[in-house]
């Protein structure tokens, strides 16, 4: 069988020492009305069969690495150097657990520590955690902190309507029951109408840079206003980590917590998961943080190591009064993500981040000088930007999926989460889509307007 | 033995890559907007390759050898699910694509979502959580949503037995319910009287480790979730167990109402240092329009009658509890796992899981004292602690396995075991080395008695010698300091 090394002789000896004449007897607590029941599976396959059948089913879908692809939105497309599979790979990462036990695990401790090390180096901050499921559920986790280091009395959350939406629905799932006010979603997004909101009742104002339209907001001076309103209120900063290759973090602005999806920081697309939240925060909150915490100590001879610290926060503690549930996190795409920073450095990262600036302005001029799409993006962006489009946007990627002369994957819809952006696609370009690619794109965009001219039918 | 810093390996000027050109005009960049300094390390390929080589080194791995750390059914992660995984129509779609590209990966969430339905004994399933207790604060808001969808708003109370992972009372405590603790009775069960007392209309429901986290099977199941019923409460299972009853029982057909699986114990995917897990929420009929958006459906399309996957969020939805659908790179790994065994190599996985922790038990009890001694499942807990011992404790027992190369058992849990080691060896062990580790046990049981320091002062041969946890926690240090600017 498959995974279970016993042979018949040593089963029966086993069950032997064990006082039973059966494998049955072993499961005698069971009710025996529900004792084996008959589960409809397939059938068990070789692993010859097993693969075949994958293959098949990995064929069967578009591979967006192997079409160009503008499409972004929270995922995105990046080279991941080949270093960072190979080492993930690793058996003696991949195979072990949370290191509980420091002097066995001492591998995963010290990555983990450089990992923070270089989240707190990226962000600007001061503590970063051993990470969260990913970026959505690192912005709930923001609300919380923020909540809790109020012990529950400021009750309000400000989000900006362009942090990823889906952060947005997190945050609404997770606090559905901590009856919490959460304003601002209905606002006009600009940040002088944020800050307003905040008032005595305040925990956090959340936004996001670049945010969900590619927009680098202006963070200059915000947490100042937020603190002048109520000086309890947390900023907290969404971002995309790649960004901050090029761009001030917002650290060094004054927000009280930087996180998001880590995903870009050497994660494949994976149809989405699993990716990566990263997350930090100041010093003095580091006792409200959740998750995982590596600590650097000394053993016994006096040799430096590492340890999981700071645990009386965590559920196998705390129980129902911890910073929050989480338990298994995300160990290895922190290491993934710990070896894509040190791979490219600090050259390396600028450098990819400042390809994906260029190659998405250039897609974006390139774009507004056709007759019939606009770029509405007006403020300074990374690599993400918004193009008013002459029909729906789920028209325009079919088109351009189907109906040009090979599969482009385009942007995203923006009227599925703001309505009153019908005809609004955000265009994701990263350092992976060449000048061909781009310019690909923008005959398939002028193909579109022709086609649209002359009422072909690409069906 | 211990391996620099990547900041201390770093050489200004170098790096580990070299991106492509630049194929395109310059715009310009927003000055002001630009970070003046950026403190990553700077390090060769081959650096970087030697530095995490080195670290690996450093740990101990399932790989390696027996892993039996209980609660985390640390069972061989086979390698063909590695190689599915990593099949580039899998790694390489983007979760945003249009429904019509990514057939083949729906497929395959959808399959994997009826799979666990049919294991569980479920009606609904969401593939969405990303480990165990994101399925727990799924499973808990959903049951929450429930009582108040019924109009049952007094109802604010969860009861979480004291033999409970402390995920289940965090997660409530998550979720806005209270938190009330139930006890264990003499034989491990829930002690039925305090459920009872406990028993109200505030009660939105229950959660259930079954096995509980002692490995005992609750003989009072089917009356515990009776009581809970009847009292229009819900009963969650704490599917982390869920090792012992693979094609055994589907706690759906013995009234369980939602569960979470943890793909990275029972399905074999591997537990990654601390993750990526999965943890899917199976539901029973009237909860399947709570489960978090999206699920996969199957539907018939029109033009040519072959099945058609798409995403579909359930009309009463507790709403999304992360990004995207969920850990689909771990969800590969489970679907091939299920296909590599079918009905009857599950069913063997329990038996032997149950058989290998069994015999251990025998193969101890006596030297060892088991709390609660009756026929486990997948898993046993005994004390770590010798009357004519008082000075050794669990955990030099656990640093004491270090030496001899296995890895100790989960010790200081259960809470309400006094110096618990819970030990799971797993159905992947061979008698050999489920024979090895009771040996081994059995010499330390000697060690204590007649070196006791061997057992305090131990790891010996371990890369580092015990850690100082009290330092790390009283002057936390955790991030690298340059020297030069400390
Ligand atoms: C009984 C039990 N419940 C819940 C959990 C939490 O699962 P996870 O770590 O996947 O979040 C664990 C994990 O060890 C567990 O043993």
């Amino acid at each position: 069988m498959v995974y279970v090394p016993h042979t018949e002789a040593e089963r029966r000896e086993m069950l032997a020492v064990i006082g039973v004449e059966s494998m049955e007897e072993l499961f005698q607590d069971i009710p025996a009305a529900h004792r084996y029941p008959q589960l409809e599976l397939p059938e068990p396959l070789s692993e010859m069969e097993v693969m075949q059948e994958l293959q098949e089913l990995s064929a069967a879908s578009l591979n967006a690495n192997e079409a160009p692809t503008f499409l972004g939105a929270g995922a995105y497309r990046h080279w991941v150097p080949s270093v960072v599979n190979h080492i993930i790979g690793r058996s003696e990462f991949a195979t072990a657990y949370t290191p509980y036990q420091p002097e066995i695990s001492q591998g995963t401790l010290q990555a983990i520590f450089e990992y923070q090390s270089l989240i707190c180096d990226l962000t600007g901050m001061e503590v970063a955690n051993a990470s969260h499921y990913d970026g959505a559920t690192a912005a709930a986790e923001a609300v919380i902190q923020a909540v809790s280091a109020s012990r529950m009395k400021r009750k309000k959350i400000i989000v900006s309507p362009y942090v990823n939406p889906q952060y947005r629905q997190v945050i609404h799932t997770y606090t559905q029951g901590m009856g919490l006010e959460i304003a601002g979603e209905a606002t006009s997004g600009a940040l002088a109408e944020l800050v307003q909101l905040v008032d005595k009742q305040t925990a956090c104002l959340i936004v996001q840079s670049p945010n969900f339209l590619g927009e680098l907001e202006s963070l200059e001076g915000l947490a100042a206003e937020v603190h002048a309103r109520n000086k309890k209120t947390l900023l907290a900063v969404a971002t995309n980590p790649l960004s901050l290759g090029l761009f001030t973090p917002p650290g060094a602005y004054g927000a009280d917590i930087v996180m998001g999806e880590g995903q870009p920081l050497g994660l494949g697309l994976n149809f989405g998961g699993p990716y990566l939240g990263f997350y930090a925060t100041r010093e003095k909150y580091k006792r409200n943080l959740a998750g995982r915490l590596v600590g650097q100590t000394v053993d016994k001879e006096g040799q430096r190591g590492y340890v999981l610290t700071l645990s009386t926060r965590e559920q196998h503690i705390r129980r129902e009064r911890a910073t929050s549930n989480i338990c298994t996190n995300q160990g290895l795409m922190a290491l993934a993500a710990a070896i894509y920073l040190s791979t490219l450095g600090k050259q390396g990262l600028r450098q990819v981040a400042e390809l994906n600036y260029q190659k998405a302005h250039y897609a974006a001029q390139q774009i507004d000088a056709l007759e019939a799409f606009s770029v509405l993006t007006t403020k300074p962006f990374f690599n993400e930007f918004v193009v008013q489009c002459p029909a729906p946007a789920a028209e325009i990627n079919e088109f351009l999926l189907n109906g040009w002369m090979f599969d482009i994957i385009g942007g995203y819809d923006l009227s599925k989460d703001y309505p009153d952006r019908q005809n609004q696609m955000l265009l994701a370009v990263t350092e992976m889509n060449t000048r061909t690619e781009i310019d690909d794109l923008v005959h398939a965009l002028a193909g579109f307007e022709a086609h649209r001219i002359l009422g072909g039918d690409h069906e | 033995m211990s391996e620099q810093l990547i900041y201390e390996l770093s050489v200004p000027g170098r790096s580990g890559t070299r991106p492509p050109k630049l194929d395109v005009p310059l715009t310009a960049l927003p000055t002001e907007l630009l970070r003046d300094k950026l403190p990553l390390p700077e390090v060769s390929e081959i650096d970087l390759v030697r530095h995490y080589l080195r670290l690996s080194q450093l740990n101990y791995s399932l790989d390696h050898g027996m892993y039996p750390l209980g609660s985390c059914t640390m069972k061989y992660n086979p390698k063909v699910n590695e190689a599915a995984a990593s099949l580039p129509g899998f790694t390489g779609l983007h979760p945003r694509q249009d429904e019509a590209t990514v057939q083949g990966a729906l497929y395959i969430m959808y399959q994997l979502q009826e799979q666990l339905k049919e294991i569980g004994g479920f009606a609904g399933m969401t593939l969405q959580p990303a480990a165990g207790a994101h399925g727990e604060l799924t499973g808990v808001l959903i049951m929450r949503k429930y009582q108040l969808d019924r109009g049952e708003m007094q109802r604010d109370t969860i009861l979480v037995p004291d033999s409970a992972h402390g995920t289940n009372p965090a997660s409530t405590h998550m979720s806005g319910l209270r938190v009330v603790e139930i006890p264990s009775d003499e034989r491990g069960n829930v002690d039925l009287a305090a459920l009872k007392s406990q028993l109200s209309d505030r009660v939105v429901g229950l959660m259930l480790t079954n096995p509980n986290t002692l490995g005992l099977f609750d003989e009072n199941l089917l009356e515990i979730i009776e009581l809970v019923h009847e009292c229009g409460g819900l009963v969650y299972g704490d599917g982390a167990n869920m090792n012992a009853l693979l094609g055994i029982m589907r706690p759906g057909d013995a009234g369980i109402d939602v569960m979470h699986f943890n793909l990275h114990k029972t399905f074999s995917t591997p537990h990654g240092g601390g993750g990526p897990g999965s943890g899917p929420v199976g539901v029973a009929e009237q909860l399947v329009e709570f489960l978090p958006g999206p699920v996969v459906r199957q539907a018939i399309s029109v033009e040519d009658e072959f099945p058609y996957y798409t995403l579909h969020t359930p009309t009463q939805s507790i709403g999304p509890v992360k990004s995207f659908w969920g850990h689909f790179g771990v969800i590969v790994r489970a679907y091939t796992y299920i296909r590599m065994l079918g009905a009857e190599g599950l069913r063997r996985t329990a038996e032997h899981a149950v058989l290998n922790a069994n015999y251990l038990l025998r193969r101890i009890e006596g030297v060892y004292h088991v709390p609660y001694n009756r026929l486990c499942q997948h898993e046993f807990v005994v004390e770590g602690h010798f009357e004519d011992a008082p000075e050794v404790h669990a955990l030099d027992i656990a640093k004491r396995l270090i030496d001899y190369g296995v890895h100790p058992p989960t010790n200081y849990f259960p809470l309400i075991v006094h110096e618990a080691l819970m030990i799971e060896p797993t159905e992947t062990e061979s008698k050999q080395s489920v024979d090895h580790y009771a040996e081994l046990l059995l010499k330390i049981a000697v060690e204590a008695r007649e070196t006791p320091e061997l057992l305090q002062e131990a790891p010996h041969n371990a890369p580092v010698r015990r850690m100082d946890e009290i330092r790390a926690a009283r002057q936390p240090i955790l991030r690298y300091v340059p020297v030069d600017s400390r």
